[in-house]
């Protein structure tokens, strides 16, 4: 097994130890604020670092020729939102819903098999590698807004029901939540905007499914942002379609990969 | 050496004693004047005691002559609302009191900010020594432990209180928010002190006599509404408290709906605290409306409570482990053979840790 695999899994490792953490702090119901989560995040985001530093030495390009590399900068992507995000917030319980989706994304790298070597070597184009690395990073964005979304629907859900959890006492007021949500979905728009439009400058061939399903990404955030513009969407219709939108963005995303591979 | 503790509290006497031995200011002197080598006195409007090491223990009359303000003692009488407790069973005395288990409102916090300033002033003018060094930082530790160790602390356990924080979850800020109260009885009264406590200020009161809506508007700094206009508030307030004694339904889904349209995103906490209920089940069904009646405020406030009560055993637990800590590190210098013997130590007091020796 090669060093960067070892680093990706020792980064798994501490995403499953936040993941262990929180999962045992809601059985037993009584839900504590802890570093312990943002410190595990932190270690497995560095230990993702490394492993991307890695693999771009090897490659000598950014690191995101393949499926594999696409997963693992996104997971990347997403624990550096998080860590910019969670302390200005104040939503450090973002952590306990951040590490799943990250432990998913890293196992699902590791067992199926994506990682598969390119066979022509390629040169670097810079407009290539940034138009794909700011659209990675703008569905980390998402993939955070999600989370805000996912965590504003669990709040919502206990007062409407009554049913008071301990989790409840630690979640942030819903406004905090539907603010932070907006913003990423914002911040999430303009870098997939920019990462859209620098596409067309990479002055290689583009296939036209690739095309419409990264505009059909674009139209679905634009249409939320636009509800959310004219309040014809309640907060919790946003908070929804935040979480629905993060799931077909990323079945498009791997359509995309696929469609790229199979032009 | 003996460690020991004097006083009284809510649980023992009635506020008028309370006040009687409340302290004043040449207590600590007077204390000190009858054998307290080292000494802490805690004064709250719940508790007074007197921590101390000296030499002897000293009879409950003299200290409760030290803290009496004005009069003669009537020692038969007053002297049973003391309680005195000794070496391990003060160190778990003070730890039961800094965690707020000793309080009136169990759980409460502001008990360790009071103790933390009685050990200040205590250390200031020179009367603590090793002893009670490491009973009170110790005690600043199990206090912490407990509250973030158990959910002791958290969580409402009144109507009004369970009110606010909910409140809070739905709108964050409470500054600025608007209120209006419907019906002027006194459970809506308390709801409304505790939201204004938090900072709303726009208070409106709503009832079928005019009078009473005045009445309760002045008193909470509020304005009245005539009561045939306070379907129209619901364009503008936040918050509803529905409290009248009629036996219809006033709000139903069918009269907030076009209200509601024109309200765009902006949530309605609907507080329904009157029997029979004056708003209908439904109206919690419509997006952006979170209703409560009386019922579920209270089994919200009883569920805090019982899971307070669970967290008792947690915590006590807690505090028994730092009582057996605290008693290995500091028995011996007390003379205490059982301590001796484990430790196989000097009866010597022992010097102050560096850690030890930072004042919390």
């Amino acid at each position: 097994m090669t060093v960067d695999r070892h680093l990706l899994i020792l980064s798994t490792i501490f995403f499953f130890a936040a993941v262990v953490r929180s999962v045992i702090a809601l059985r037993a119901r009584v839900f504590r604020h802890s570093r312990f989560n943002f410190v595990m995040i932190a270690l497995g985001f560095a230990v993702q670092t490394m492993f991307l530093s890695v693999r771009g030495h090897a490659l000598g390009r950014c690191p995101i020729t393949n499926l594999f590399e696409v997963i693992v900068f996104l997971a990347w992507s997403i624990a550096l939102i998080y860590m910019l995000v969670g302390p200005a917030y104040r939503l450090s319980l973002m952590g306990v819903f951040t590490a799943p989706l990250v432990l998913l994304l890293q196992l699902f790298a590791l067992l199926a098999p994506v990682d598969t070597p390119h066979a022509i070597r390629v040169m670097p184009n810079p407009w290539l590698e940034f138009h794909a690395s700011i659209s990675i990073i703008a569905y980390g964005v998402f993939a955070l807004a999600c989370v805000a979304g996912a965590m504003y629907l669990v709040q919502e859900r206990q007062l409407k029901t009554h049913e008071l959890r301990s989790i409840f006492y630690h979640l942030p007021p819903l406004p905090t939540l539907f603010s932070a949500m907006t913003r990423l979905l914002w911040l999430g728009f303009a870098l997939y905007t920019a990462g859209l439009i620098s596409g067309f400058f990479t002055g290689e061939p583009v296939p036209w499914k690739k095309v419409v399903l990264a505009f059909a990404i674009w139209i679905l955030y634009g249409a939320i942002l636009q509800g959310r513009y004219l309040r014809s969407f309640t907060p919790r219709r946003i908070a929804a379609l935040c979480v629905g939108a993060f799931a077909a963005a990323l079945s498009l995303l791997w359509s995309i990969e696929f469609v790229a591979h199979h032009a | 050496m003996k460690l020991f503790c004097i006083g009284l509290s809510h649980h023992t006497a009635q506020i008028e004693t309370r006040e009687r031995f409340a302290g004043h200011s040449r207590s600590e002197a007077m204390l000190r004047e009858r054998g307290c080598r080292e000494l802490v006195l805690l004064t709250t409007c719940n508790r007074v005691e007197v921590y101390s090491c000296a030499e002897k223990q000293l009879e409950t009359g003299d200290v409760a002559d030290c803290l009496r303000v004005g009069g003669e003692l009537s020692p038969e009488v007053e002297l049973r609302s003391f309680y005195r407790h000794q070496d391990r069973d003060c160190a778990r005395q003070f730890f039961r009191v800094t965690s707020g288990l000793d309080s009136m409102v169990v759980g409460e916090t502001e008990i360790l900010g009071q103790t933390k300033r009685a050990y200040e002033m205590a250390r200031a003018r020179g009367h603590t020594g090793p002893v009670l060094h490491r009973l009170c930082q110790r005690g600043f530790r199990v206090a912490k432990e407990v509250r973030t160790a158990t959910e002791i602390t958290r969580g409402s356990v009144s109507v009004g209180s369970v009110a606010v924080d909910l409140a809070e979850k739905i709108f964050g800020d409470l500054r600025g928010r608007k209120v209006l109260v419907l019906g002027a009885g006194e459970t809506s009264e308390k709801t409304l002190r505790a939201l204004s406590s938090r900072g709303v200020s726009d208070l409106r009161v709503s009832n079928r006599s005019p009078q009473r809506a005045e009445d309760l508007a002045r008193a909470l700094d509020g304005i009245a509404v005539p009561f045939a206009l306070w379907l129209d508030q619901c364009r503008e307030i936040d918050i509803l408290i529905s409290s009248t004694s009629s036996a219809a339904q006033l709000l139903t889904p069918a009269l907030i709906a076009p209200i509601l349209r024109e309200r765009a995103d902006r949530p309605l906490f609907v507080i329904d605290i009157a029997v029979p209920r004056n708003v209908a089940p439904a109206l919690n069904d419509i997006d952006g409306v979170y209703l409560y009646d009386i019922d579920s405020l209270q089994s919200i406030a009883d569920e805090r409570m019982e899971m307070r009560r669970r967290q008792f055993t947690a915590a006590e637990e807690i505090i028994a482990q730092h009582v057996a800590r605290f008693w290995e590190q500091i028995g011996y210098s007390l003379g205490d053979d059982f301590a001796t013997q484990r430790s196989g130590r000097s009866a010597v007091a022992p010097d102050l840790s560096p850690s030890e020796s930072k004042a919390s």
